[in-house]
């Protein structure tokens, strides 16, 4: 599956807020077309609420989010949704949904009001469940399936969106080491096809392994942004952190590791 | 609204369309059993010499006249409340939320017994009247879902439920104090019941019933996608707020046309439901679906068994609905482990 269209998502001069609480105020931010694009930062420095302002569930206090240039907030928002996929945290679904069920609910943004189930819905389906290889668990409920797999059925209905973009609330959140391996795989690949992806991760060192680009947020301010061989140091560390880290760079994949990790002194 | 059940699917999703065939024809018996028996000094065998259309002509106006309309009322009503149970179900994610333990029937009823006691005696007023007072009903289900601790608390929300079912109540029994005349027609109509219901009154909830259908084609899909939580739905282009104030409306339209033509009958939206989603999972379409026949084969069911139980006497329709009801909710509470929506 390779993506004919790209779009592009930028925020401009944001403001963001939880009622009477500015979470960030005047953020710029342009999602690099084809790339994965890692928010990170330190809890509470509003990274989730930034992706959820991109994603237009979050209301923008001021400034615009444009989808292809154009206000995201004054587009219908099945249009936005057949451009932009999200998946969120905090998902729930009803017991017994099985995989291959939660996977359809991703082609609603494409069915009109009675349509039925076409042949590109089908094979959009198809090449979902391919591509986050859930094939052989399409018939099982999500209560039943380890954390990876269920992530990786919530990132297949993404898929069957068949959206240019995709944006992931902490993706790997509550998953072990081999389960998140599996997931940011999956978003290598997907990025591989096309896909512009931008995700909120807490672990750094995963940012800096998995993503072209890094954006790092403090205290609802971007501080630094690029790719995380240029951007991260100790010093970054430390502002984002408050924490002591030596740098080296991983053998196998060049991709910056931190060692040494340890409190200020 | 039913995607096709595409192939991977096959193996996994329930059997869909035997159950809802299997429920179609137990519908069409108890219909049968409904012009058969009772109601009426006319034998099962006399009443389908009618029905063939050689019986006698006391027959045929017990059946047409006394059975069909009894009929057709248990039907529409058993439809309205077992689509607004499964709704408020849905929209709440609360496999307790039933419009007459949630106080919704219970608002609808005071409103009605309220417009009795001032002399309103037009079904089309009266089924206005119940609309609003279940309106106002599901506003406060809403509101209460909204406070700490009871929303994510199945069995709290019921109590809080049962709490303003029981205020309502004492206040209905109030005004029947005030009038006596009133208070006899407050008081039949209260139990629940279908029988010597004029037609008149099917006539006026019929547009709201037709209006809420309509309503629930269009928001059944964002319904079922709001299942997976509020942002994910977002993400697939909906307007959850859109859709909850359109499933209360529509709750309130059906809930008001039930009680308008039978009194408020609890429990019905409970059991009716239940028995839906028993068959078709966890898809709140497939299971709107099933409650289709479900809903009027269990209060005309009900109906039937409450004229044949103490025959020649009849027992009231809500007794029977209350009477199967309880160990359903009993059953459900008990299992341990509620069923998340």
């Amino acid at each position: 599956m390779s993506l004919t269209e790209t779009s592009t998502l930028m925020a401009e001069y944001i403001t963001l807020a939880h009622r009477q609480f500015i979470v960030a105020e005047n953020l710029s931010l342009r999602l690099p077309p084809g790339k994965v694009t890692a928010i990170v930062g330190p809890n509470g420095c509003g990274k989730s609420t930034l992706l959820n302002g991109l994603a237009r569930i979050h209301a923008l206090r001021d400034g615009s989010v444009l989808l292809d240039g154009k206000d995201i907030h004054r587009l219908p928002s099945k249009e936005v949704a057949r451009k932009l996929a999200l998946l969120p945290q905090d998902n729930t679904a009803p017991e017994g949904l099985t995989v291959a069920d939660l996977v359809r609910f991703g082609r609603q943004p494409h069915q009109g009001w009675m349509a039925q189930w076409s042949k590109e819905d089908q094979q959009a389906f198809d090449q979902a469940i391919q591509a986050a290889d859930v094939a052989e668990l399409a018939g099982r409920a999500l209560d039943t399936l380890s954390g990876g797999q269920r992530q990786r059925a919530w990132i297949a209905m993404a898929v069957a969106q068949q959206t240019p973009l995709l944006l992931l609330d902490e993706p790997t959140s509550a998953l072990d080491l081999g389960h998140q391996i599996e997931v940011f795989e999956l978003i290598r690949a997907l990025s591989g096809q096309g896909k512009t992806i931008a995700m909120v991760v807490h672990d750094l060192a995963s940012a800096c392994r998995y993503a072209d680009h890094m954006v790092a947020m403090k205290n609802g301010t971007i501080i630094e942004e690029g790719a995380p061989a240029e951007i991260v140091s100790p010093e970054l560390v430390q502002e984002l952190y408050g924490v002591s880290c030596d740098l080296i760079h991983d053998p196998a994949t060049g991709s910056p590791l931190l060692v040494n990790v340890r409190r200020n002194r | 609204m039913l995607n096709a059940l595409s192939p991977t699917s096959v193996v996994a999703s329930r059997a869909f369309f035997p159950p809802l065939l299997a429920a179609g024809f137990l519908l069409l018996l108890v219909v049968l059993a409904s012009l058969l028996y009772g109601a009426g000094p006319v034998s099962a065998r006399d009443a389908m010499a009618a029905l063939m259309a050689n019986g006698t002509e006391e027959a045929w106006f017990v059946v047409t006249e006394l059975r069909l309309p009894r009929t057709i009322i248990a039907l529409v009503t058993g439809l309205a409340l077992g689509l607004a149970g499964a709704l408020l179900q849905s929209m709440t994610r609360n496999p307790l939320a039933e419009p007459g333990l949630l106080g919704v029937s219970a608002g609808s009823g005071f409103a009605v017994a309220l417009a009795i006691l001032l002399g309103a005696t037009t079904a089309t007023l009266t089924t206005l009247v119940a609309q609003l007072g279940a309106l106002a009903g599901c506003a406060l289900v809403i509101a209460a879902t909204r406070v700490q601790g009871l929303g994510n608390d199945p069995v709290r929300l019921v109590l809080a439920g049962a709490t303003l079912t029981g205020l309502l109540l004492a206040l209905t029994s109030m005004l029947m104090l005030m009038d006596q005349r009133a208070a006899d027609e407050i008081r039949f109509w209260i139990t629940g019941s279908v029988a010597g219901k004029p037609l008149s009154i099917l006539w006026a909830t019929l547009p709201s019933i037709t209006l809420a259908l309509v309503l629930i084609a269009i928001a059944a899909r964002p319904l079922a996608a709001m299942a997976l939580g509020e942002k994910a739905a977002v993400g697939l282009g909906h307007h959850p707020g859109r859709i909850r104030f359109l499933i209360t409306f529509t709750v309130a339209l059906l809930v008001g046309s039930a009680t308008a033509l039978a009194g408020p009958l609890i429990f019905v939206g409970l059991v009716v439901p239940f028995i839906a989603r028993a068959f078709s999972g966890p898809d709140i379409r497939k299971t709107l679906w099933l409650c289709v026949p479900v809903g009027p084969a269990v209060v005309l069911g009900a109906d039937v068994v409450s004229r044949l139980i103490a025959a020649p006497a009849e027992m009231p329709l809500g007794v029977i609905t209350a009477l199967i009801g309880a160990p359903v909710l009993l059953a459900i509470v008990r299992a341990g482990r509620m069923p998340s929506l």
